[in-house]
């Protein structure tokens, strides 16, 4: 007899004698499917774990543990931990105490050379000159034996008399600082703890985070323009042909970034095959070739190229799925050949042009190497930066902040990426 | 593609004008990838076409750089070896070996659990496990550099495989849970009611309808790890000469031509594993029965 159950309240229930179905074992059938349904649930979990764990620590807490750095300031408080503590009590007036010169003294005179000099690296981003004074200071303080020392530290270097080196201190006394991400949009903190421009001549990152904006934009548009017809021709084309032309896509996408850059090199520049064949076809004089390596032009033209098929692939896969009787509809109905395209067959590819633009946004954004081969000065972008404040100017905090702004603006590019097209539909060829 | 009869003039010249403009778009792609090949055989220690290279005067054109790659060079009469390249193949196949074979295993395991239907916080999971594809790689190398070196991963082949596993494991994820979808979970059932245990469905009914899925992964994860040249330069040493890295310091400093050389070798690398690829994506439709259109 076949029963049909139905659901009373949260039973499972048959529906001849309205009693709960039970399975076999006595259970009602409702626990038993929930209880199978837990034990899929773990060992699914139980699957996905090794992987998940592996990330974590390999990948996210590496990450996490850098953004830390950009508000870290703990370590100058370790240096001179009895200084900070009298310096709390300093009322920011006339000039500190003896009492407060003393703790100083003996902390820069004890202190090891090694801690003492990574410390006052620090104090210089604060305010520029603490490292020479710091560094005269070590080596003269060996001669005074007793006090007062106030006058003797001023009678080495005027500069301890000066009150803009005091309040300097002030901006380090917390063990965490906004100070690096304040850097990193041409801001700082005065002596005053308060948040003014930086100087003329070292506003750089603003800048950079326009140039950065603006060839991401440049490049996602380029890669558009020439996409575009290029993925409508592969999904119009019988797949005899479509395949053939799709090597020409895939191709570029699994060589090495480093040959694509090189072979760029070789195309652009001055003596390079593109200004020589201008020149031998008497387009330029061989005085006046382009300058097309080693700036921003440069940049845009190989980021171009490389990220394309990441324009392509996307695009091709949603287009193939457009059925061609629309456009022979609206073809049909009287519709010219530009109207159509525009109103029927360019909505339809809409999913196809956010996926393929947000991808190559969000990878292009964060571009290290082609803007450091081939961009010169003026092609570099922040990622660049983030570079040469970890291995050249040692300003990790610094180089922290930058990564967190970038990586924050790309958490948001990344969750509407996933909203939109979902990250397990990325096309991979 | 015939046009029909009846196209207007108008429309003939739209057409082939787009048909023009797409053959450029193609060259711009494919034309910088073939352009070295001729130039590594060039004499000029230079990155450009001379005159008697194009006349194809034999003097011009030269094995030297290729001898150079390999490890002899001969700098007047005196025979100078010297193995860099050579060292960097050698690291670049080890770390890319184990760190494709990690990042298959790892991935290949945590696809079948994400294709599983019951799966709690499958979107997030999944965001989280192909991060490591979308955060630019100085981010990732910098935290790397800064957490390896506090617990004496830097500067050793251990670090270098972990971090390239992590940064290959995305590609696994998205091939085999694309071969995973459309795949046919009665299977697994057929085989555990016929007895076989969890081990031997694997091995015998999932895993060679998936195989097709994880080899293009592991491909990805490997020549992910081949090409990587940051993660290298922030968490190895000095002395651990990769591919890239060697390319990448000949770039910035002495341009030789040794260079182009090995990109000839690479670009071969890359259509010998795009063929793989394509013929394993094909078998892979092929057994899950898409048909090809056409």
């Amino acid at each position: 007899m076949q029963i049909s159950p139905f659901l009373f309240g949260d039973k499972i229930m048959n529906e001849r004698t309205a009693d709960p179905i039970l399975t076999t074992e006595g259970i009602p059938l409702k626990v038993s499917l929930q209880k199978a349904e837990r034990r899929n649930k773990i060992r699914a979990t139980l699957l996905v774990a090794p992987l998940l764990f592996f990330i974590l620590i390999t990948f996210l807490i590496p990450i996490g543990d850098m953004l830390l750095r950009s508000v870290d300031d703990s370590y100058i408080n370790t240096v001179f931990p009895k200084t900070f503590e009298k310096y709390k009590k300093w009322d920011r007036q006339g000039l500190p105490s003896e009492e407060l010169y003393k703790t100083m003294f003996f902390e820069v005179k004890e202190g090891s050379g090694y801690s003492i000099g990574k410390a006052t690296t620090r104090m210089n981003y604060a305010k520029s000159g603490w490292k020479s004074l710091l560094k005269k200071s070590k080596r003269k303080f060996k001669k005074i034996e007793e006090g007062p020392y106030k006058e003797q530290m001023i009678a080495i270097d005027k500069r301890w008399g000066d009150m803009e080196y005091w309040k300097a201190l002030g901006v380090m006394v917390d063990p965490t600082t906004a100070g690096y991400y304040l850097n990193a949009v041409d801001l700082k903190y005065n002596v005053d703890k308060e948040i003014v421009q930086q100087k003329e001549n070292r506003r750089i990152y603003n800048h950079t985070w326009v140039k950065t904006f603006k060839v991401s934009l440049l490049v996602m548009f380029f890669c558009l323009i020439l996409g575009y017809p290029i993925s409508y021709l592969l999904s119009t084309l019988p797949l005899k042909y479509s395949n053939l032309l799709m090597i020409c896509v895939l191709l570029p996408f699994w060589t090495s970034l480093l040959v694509r850059t090189v072979a760029w090199m070789v195309m652009l520049q001055q003596k390079g095959v593109f200004n020589n064949l201008l020149v031998m076809a008497n387009v330029i004089a061989d005085e006046n070739r382009f300058k097309l390596m080693y700036n921003e032009t440069a940049t845009i033209i190989v980021m171009t190229q490389i990220l394309l098929p990441f324009m392509v692939l996307p695009l091709y896969s949603v287009m193939r799925t457009i059925s061609p009787n629309y456009m022979r509809a609206a073809l049909n109905l009287g519709a010219s050949p530009l109207h159509a395209f525009w109103k029927i067959y360019m909505p339809n590819s809409v999913p196809g042009i956010s996926a393929g633009c947000m991808l190559v946004f969000i990878l292009a954004i964060g571009y290290y190497i082609t803007p450091e081969l081939v961009g010169g000065k003026d092609g570099q972008m922040i990622g660049n930066w983030i570079a040469y404040h970890l291995k050249t100017t040692l300003n990790w905090g610094l180089s922290a902040a930058l990564g967190a702004i970038l990586l924050g603006v790309l958490t948001v590019l990344y969750w509407v990426y996933n909203k939109l097209v979902g990250i397990e539909n990325i096309k991979l060829g | 593609m015939a046009l029909p009869a009846y196209t207007t003039t108008g429309q003939r010249i739209g057409w082939y004008s787009f048909l023009t403009y797409c053959g450029l778009v193609f060259f711009f792609l494919i034309a910088p990838i073939f352009i070295i090949l001729p130039l590594s055989f060039s004499a000029s220690p230079f990155f450009e076409f001379t005159r008697e290279f194009m006349n194809l005067e034999p003097e011009a054109w030269t094995l030297r750089w290729y001898r150079q790659m390999v490890g002899i060079s001969s700098i007047g009469d005196t025979t100078v070896v010297s193995n860099k390249w050579m060292l960097g193949t050698r690291n670049s196949f080890i770390i890319g070996l184990s760190a494709t074979f990690l990042a298959t295993a790892l991935g290949t395991v945590a696809a079948l659990g994400l294709s599983r239907p019951n799966m709690p916080f499958k979107g997030t999971i999944m965001a989280i496990l192909i991060s490591p594809m979308i955060v630019p790689l100085i981010i990732t190398s910098a935290g790397m550099f800064f957490f390896y070196s506090k617990i004496g991963l830097t500067h050793t082949y251990l670090g270098l495989i972990l971090a390239h596993t992590a940064l290959g494991t995305p590609f696994v994820v998205i091939t085999v849970t694309a071969t995973l979808t459309g795949f046919d979970t009665n299977l697994i059932r057929a085989s555990q009611s016929l007895g076989a245990d969890t081990m031997r469905t694997f091995f015998k009914v999932i895993m060679p309808l998936i195989l097709p899925g994880v080899i293009s992964g592991a491909l990805f994860a490997f020549i992910t790890s081949f090409d990587e040249v940051v993660v290298v330069m922030f968490v190895g040493s000095v002395e651990q000469i990769t591919i890239p890295k060697q390319m990448w310091a000949g770039l910035r400093q002495e341009i030789s031509p040794v260079i182009l050389c090995m990109a000839t070798c690479l670009v071969a690398l890359s259509i010998a594993l795009l063929t793989t690829v394509e013929l394993l994506r094909r078998r892979s439709e092929r057994l899950r029965g898409i048909k090809l259109r056409n």
